[in-house]
């Protein structure tokens, strides 16, 4: 079996160039490119490479329509299972899924699935839609525009329900909106038009509106009509560490900094939005939220350090942004784990006191844990620190609906179509895993999708 | 939606504003505040909810001109729409979840600073409406900078004015009129202050001299106003809260009221860059 054509590389905005700028930094495949990476599939008999995509899709088959010059026909194959393919092309982390099966990896170098995925997405040109049928169709609501509620909300709209997203923000999108940054997802090209193609369906986008405050669940269903609710909140709340210095000035949470850039758009000047990236920046952290502040601080102009306590092999963020970072210039402080911020006599970060690390042995996970080296205490000057540490859920809906439980980690529990402890309430995503992927949160929506149609048709034939 | 009905400017940069906004006008308590981004290009400003008529679906809002986003909203004209109004936020102040048998036999005294004064109009209102005890003290630099005198005398069993300069009513500051009302013989069971943060610390400080338990507004730097983003943390109790979600009312006893001034200035070398290039 051996490999006769390399992977196609993919063409990018130079590092140098793009450590200044805010355009996407990866170009993407053109046409002869794509069907050049497109016959390197062997379409294997039992392909492994869909088993590992949480959502299954037709890998194969859509890249045997790219072959053929079908993008149309490829966009058809992938819509069966995906509704974000233009996204999920891009931020998957192929690496660990699709990509990570394919058996030409065992040799070389795997398919490059998603970019094929994105090459579909963004050149497939708009899909037909069929409107909603108007007039009495039942209504469902749907909480959060993250993946998870906008894949719940389309699959609705296309069997007919009378669908409202309630979006706490003033833009749509979730995390795709206010967390991963311009030059990995545009927002007015490749954001927007999934977004649009959700409205197409006829599903009603309400921003500003945070349920829990503004309205509830219950007044929802009681006073609005709507007959079942799907909660595709995410998990919005950042950690902090809990160390001494952490309330200093200049020092964020990745939330804020990364929904000030991108949300607000501070780094637009155009924009009223301030932002504070410093001269020297340090982000604590390893997964993708640390990625993307790190090289949005760069961008601001900021010299950007990673600090993270384990090693590059355990990093969770997708393997192409860590490579991106480190051409783009930022260093990568591995085994360190901060333990307090100084500031200086105004009250501003003016260094961060860490400590090396060393992996331990394995714990009943299997993971390697990272434990302290006594006395290995180093400070590193610094006037930023931005926390990506994580988020968890927000309690606020659980607080304000009765019958709903969480589960111990803060997640609204539900099981794996959705179904939370109260009939006619459904939920997905980040709001039930805790931060998790794009994909499983899309794939999650869709799952509840199907699952209120199936409540909503059981209690019609009650009736 | 979030059109601007009525608009009024009270002094020479605060400004009055009634706007509908229907769903929140239905949900809103005294305590609590919105978030108004006037364009698509500014930014989210959080401002406490100043009345609000659930019938006409209306919230007033009190905007004092501070920078560029301030300017913005009160740059607005009768008829025009806000980008964006979203509510709302925070938690009711406290006494809106106590027993009417806890209520019962409480004295409030407000002590209400500068545009702080209009958040005070809908807590005494609600709290007179019930037939509990309220006294309002109201301190300004000077008698040309009061506003909702009128309202808040309304709301209220006894308004005591007072000015830095001695032009109208007590002369000096709010604590000052506290303490001499409490010499003379008044006696207050809970105290609310909400003004400028400097004002906050330095009626708790009072509050704490006379033993009045008492709570404050915290108006720290806000994004999202629903426990997204920490911009607004603050120290209460030797703890991290988040004004937004945890507030914006907190006991002042447990305030670290210097983080607090020192965290709203974060943001005031980019602030003052905005404020000359859009404002003058
Ligand atoms: C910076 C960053 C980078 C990431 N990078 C990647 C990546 O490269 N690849 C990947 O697969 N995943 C990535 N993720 C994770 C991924 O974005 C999430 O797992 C995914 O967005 C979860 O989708 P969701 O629909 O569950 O929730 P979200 O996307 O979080 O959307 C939830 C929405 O609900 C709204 N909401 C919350 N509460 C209420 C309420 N009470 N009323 C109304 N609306 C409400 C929120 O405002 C939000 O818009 C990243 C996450 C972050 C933060
Ligand atoms: C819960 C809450 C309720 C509020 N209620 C009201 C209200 O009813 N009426 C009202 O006028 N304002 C209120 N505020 C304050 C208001 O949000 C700020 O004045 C406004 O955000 C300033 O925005 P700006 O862009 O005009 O000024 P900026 O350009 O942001 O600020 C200019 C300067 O003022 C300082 N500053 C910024 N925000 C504050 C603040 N919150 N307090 C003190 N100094 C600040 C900055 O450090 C900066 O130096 C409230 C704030 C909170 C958090
Ligand atoms: S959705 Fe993600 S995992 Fe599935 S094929 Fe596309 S890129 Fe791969
Ligand atoms: S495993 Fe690789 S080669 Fe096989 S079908 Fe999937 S993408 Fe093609
Ligand atoms: S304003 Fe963002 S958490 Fe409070």
């Amino acid at each position: 079996m051996a490999e006769r054509i390399p992977r196609v590389p993919v063409r990018e905005q130079d590092p140098k160039v793009r450590a200044h700028n805010f355009e996407e930094v990866c170009y993407g495949y053109n046409l002869e490119e794509a069907t050049l990476e497109s016959s390197r599939c062997l379409h294997c008999k039992n392909p492994r490479c869909v088993g590992a995509c949480p959502v299954g899709i037709d890998i194969p088959g859509f890249i045997a329509k790219v072959k053929e010059g079908d993008i149309a026909g490829a966009a058809a194959v992938i819509a069966k299972d995906s509704s974000l393919p233009a996204v999920c092309g891009r931020v998957c982390p192929q690496e660990s899924q699709c990509e990570g099966s394919c058996v030409l990896g065992v040799k070389g170098e795997p398919v490059a699935i998603g970019k094929l995925e994105r090459f579909v997405a963004d050149h497939a040109g708009p899909a037909e839609v069929k409107a909603a049928p108007a007039g009495s169709a039942r209504k469902v609501a749907v909480i959060g525009s993250g993946p998870s509620g906008l894949a719940c909300a389309s699959d609705l709209a296309k069997k007919g329900y009378d669908v409202t997203i309630f979006e706490a923000l003033h833009k749509a999108g979730g995390v795709l909106e206010y967390g991963i940054p311009e030059f990995r997802l545009p927002k007015d090209t490749v954001l927007k038009r999934e977004i649009d193609s959700v409205k197409a369906l006829g599903v009603k986008i309400e921003t500003d509106v945070i349920v829990g405050r503004t309205v509830t669940i219950d007044s929802l269903m009681e006073d609005e009509g709507f007959e079942a609710v799907f909660v595709g909140t995410g998990a919005g709340l950042p950690r902090f560490m809990g160390i001494p210095g952490e309330n200093l000035n200049g020092v964020f949470s990745a939330n804020e900094f990364l929904t000030r850039n991108n949300l607000m758009k501070a780094f637009r000047e155009d924009y009223l939005t301030p932002i504070h990236a410093g001269r020297k920046c340090c982000v604590v952290g390893g997964g993708n939220v640390a990625m993307d502040a790190a090289r949005t601080a760069l961008r601001l102009g900021a010299d950007t350090t990673i600090i993270y306590r384990r090693t590059e092999v355990e990093l969770p963020a997708r393997k192409e942004e860590v490579h991106h970072a480190k051409e783009e210039g930022i260093e990568f402080r591995m085994l360190t784990n901060p333990v307090e911020i100084l500031g200086d006599e105004k009250g501003w970060v003016r260094a961060v006191r860490c400590i090396r690390m060393e992996l331990g042995e394995p714990d009943e996970s299997g993971r390697r844990s990272p434990v302290p080296i006594p006395g290995s205490e180093f400070e590193i000057e610094t006037d930023t620190v931005i926390m990506a540490l994580g988020t968890s859920p927000n309690p606020l809906i659980v607080n304000t609906t009765e019958g709903l439980q969480a589960t111990r980690r803060g997640g609204l529990a539900a099981d794996p179509e959705g179904r939370t402890t109260r009939e006619g309430i459904f939920a997905g995503g980040d709001a039930v895993t805790g931060a998790a992927t794009v994909i499983l949160a899309m794939g999650a929506g869709r799952k509840a999708a199907a699952a209120i149609d199936g409540y909503l048709r059981g209690k019609d034939g009650n009736s | 939606m979030f059109r601007i009905l009525e608009r009024k400017m009270l002094t020479p940069n605060i400004c009055k504003m009634v706007v509908e906004a229907p769903r929140i006008a239905k949900a809103a308590q005294p305590g609590q505040f919105l978030i108004v981004r006037a364009d698509e290009k500014g930014e989210r400003i959080p401002l406490t909810i100043s009345d609000y008529d659930r019938e006409k679906g209306l919230v007033t809002i009190v905007t004092q001109l501070i920078g560029a986003s301030s300017a913005a909203i009160i740059a607005k004209e009768e008829g025009e729409f806000f980008a964006d109004v979203v509510g709302p936020l925070g938690n009711p102040s406290a006494f809106v979840h106590a027993s009417e048998d806890e209520l019962k036999g409480r004295r409030y005294i407000f002590i209400a600073g500068g545009v702080g004064t209009a958040p005070v109009y809908p807590q005494a209102k609600w709290l007179h409406d019930r037939g509990i005890a309220v006294d309002v003290i109201i301190g300004a630099r000077n008698k040309d900078l009061f506003i909702y005198t009128d309202e808040i005398a309304s709301a209220c069993d006894n308004l005591y004015l007072c000015t830095d300069d001695g032009s109208a009513g007590f002369h000096g500051v709010g604590t000052a009129c506290l303490e001499k009302l409490v010499a003379e013989g008044k006696s207050y069971t809970h105290a609310v202050a909400i003004g400028p943060m400097v004002m906050m610390k330095f009626a708790t400080l009072t509050c704490k001299k006379l033993g009045i338990p008492e709570d404050v507004s915290l108006n720290m730097l806000m994004v999202d106003g629903t426990g997204m983003c920490g911009a607004c943390r603050v120290t209460v109790a030797g703890k991290t809260r988040f004004a937004c979600v945890d507030g914006p009312e907190f006991n002042g006893y447990d305030v670290d009221f210097d983080e607090a001034m020192r965290r709203l200035g974060q943001y005031k070398e980019e602030e003052a860059e905005q404020k000359a290039k859009y404002v003058g």
